[in-house]
């Protein structure tokens, strides 16, 4: 098992890394024996690499179904303690006060009357222990608990055939996902971690949990929901993750 | 004698054009594959930068998506083109065990000689296990891709966790496939050129195909 990034230095290494994104990558010998040609234009690479990645992401939603669901497993097989992982560490957790927290709710939806955690805790719960995997490669079972985020869809009269839904947090972190995905049955608007309310490390007070999606794609902290149909990309998305990011 | 007709050329064009493709995109998917476990190792070691393609986790995956695509379609061409088109009946040939321990002790004394175009029983064993071995990459590259999408794949392989060191170990067996092909090449340099223009055969090898 791989010990959980809880170290406060992984952060800046990797904004580091990523401003070297494709930069200097190929400064690797072995690619350039192999093309034999100049490596000083990587943009022109990048924008290949991310045509591919498009491709890729119109097969990851070739390949999904919203009846497939994802494995669960008993109470035992859960991770403890389950990793703290965002793109900062966790001293840099930011809290709000639950009672006075507002969901906006925008876009193509019929009702956009902002919802407090009282009104989302009042639709059918459900509850899952699944795998939450890490595009790094490290996973980890959890216990998550909420409301499907299909029902809170169809609550607020969103356009269902809208193409993507948005979601900004209070820590500056975005991500979108697909209609598809977001009206599977497991796709969830967590508000309890391990039967208790979320705790700040977790996203409180709400989370998106989809065990359909690696982690990137579960954000916390939610202050808004967006039903669009314009793309709205993503923090990690932005900087060269795929953008479907499927399980 | 005539200048590479079909039946003295050492390898068809598919079997060339697939090769190269293959060979790129393979050490485009180990590069990036080691970036990728640098951001989480299984063991206590981490690759050194300059061993490893894409940068960051970021630009290693879109280096190994892109490559997965190419290294599928060159494999999938390979693999009609060898069961349709004969090659893996005519050159491929799982050899006995007799005929293994012979050609195995002669190359390990170096007195194994190569004929262009000729497999002989260790090269044959070689090649039809790293070519087992690619598709069991390509099976748990695809399980720990698509878990849930794909779960009763993961679930053949172990589940995701263990499914993910399958794909590193099968990893290492291809590298050390890699050295030794390499070496390979270096002590008899005409498979080299034979694998880039087809190159002949030579005339007992000819006839011998013929046969």
């Amino acid at each position: 098992m791989i010990p959980p990034d809880l170290g406060a230095a992984r952060p800046e290494l990797r904004k580091i890394e990523r401003r070297l994104l494709l930069r200097g990558t190929l400064s690797l010998g072995m690619l350039s024996m192999l093309s034999g040609c100049d490596i000083g234009d990587n943009d022109g690479l990048e924008r290949a690499l991310r045509v591919v990645s498009r491709f890729t992401d119109r097969m990851q939603a070739a390949l999904f179904s919203r009846e497939r669901l994802a494995k669960t497993f008993p109470a035992s097989a859960i991770t403890t303690p389950f990793p703290f992982n965002a793109y900062y560490g966790l001293d840099e957790v930011r809290t709000v006060d639950e009672a006075s927290w507002r969901l906006e709710v925008s876009g193509l939806v019929g009702d956009r009357k902002p919802w407090s955690l009282a009104d989302i805790r009042r639709l059918p719960q459900q509850s899952q222990i699944t795998r939450h995997i890490c595009v790094e490669g490290w996973s980890a079972i959890g216990q998550w608990s909420g409301a499907p985020l299909s029902a809170f869809l169809h609550h607020v009269g969103a356009d269902l055939r809208a193409r993507f839904v948005e979601f900004r947090c209070f820590d500056d972190y975005y991500t979108s996902i697909d209609m598809q995905t977001a009206l599977h049955p497991q796709t969830i608007m967590a508000v309890d971690y391990g039967g208790s309310p979320l705790p700040p490390a977790y996203g409180a007070p709400l989370k998106i949990r989809m065990p359909t999606k690696l982690g990137y794609k579960n954000p916390k902290y939610i202050s808004a929901i967006i039903v669009t149909n314009r793309f709205p990309g993503g923090y990690w998305e932005d900087q060269g993750y795929d953008w479907f990011g499927g399980s | 004698m005539s200048r590479s007709s079909r039946a003295e050329r050492v390898h068809s064009p598919v079997v060339r054009l697939t090769h190269w493709i293959a060979a790129a995109s393979m050490l485009c998917m180990i590069g990036s594959g080691w970036q990728i476990y640098n951001a989480s190792p299984i063991l206590p070691f981490t690759f050194p930068h300059w061993a490893t393609l894409g940068g960051w986790l970021g630009g290693a995956l879109l280096w190994h998506f892109a490559a997965m695509w190419a290294l599928t379609a060159a494999g999938l061409i390979y693999l009609v083109h060898g069961f349709l088109g004969g090659h893996f009946r005519r050159d491929m040939a799982v050899p006995g065990p007799r005929a293994v321990l012979r050609d195995l002790s002669s190359a390990l004394r170096f007195r194994l000689a190569h004929h262009d175009g000729e497999y002989n029983a260790v090269q044959r064993l070689l090649y039809a296990g790293v070519l087992l071995v690619a598709v069991l990459m390509v099976l748990t590259g695809l399980s720990i891709w698509k878990p849930v999408q794909l779960g009763w794949l993961c679930w053949l392989f172990g589940g995701y966790d263990i499914a993910r060191r399958v794909h590193f170990a099968l990893m290492t067996l291809i590298v050390g496939f890699l050295v030794v092909h390499l070496a390979l090449v270096a002590i008899v340099p005409s498979t080299l050129v034979g694998m880039i223009t087809g190159g002949h055969r030579r005339p007992s090898a000819a006839k011998e195909a013929v046969r």
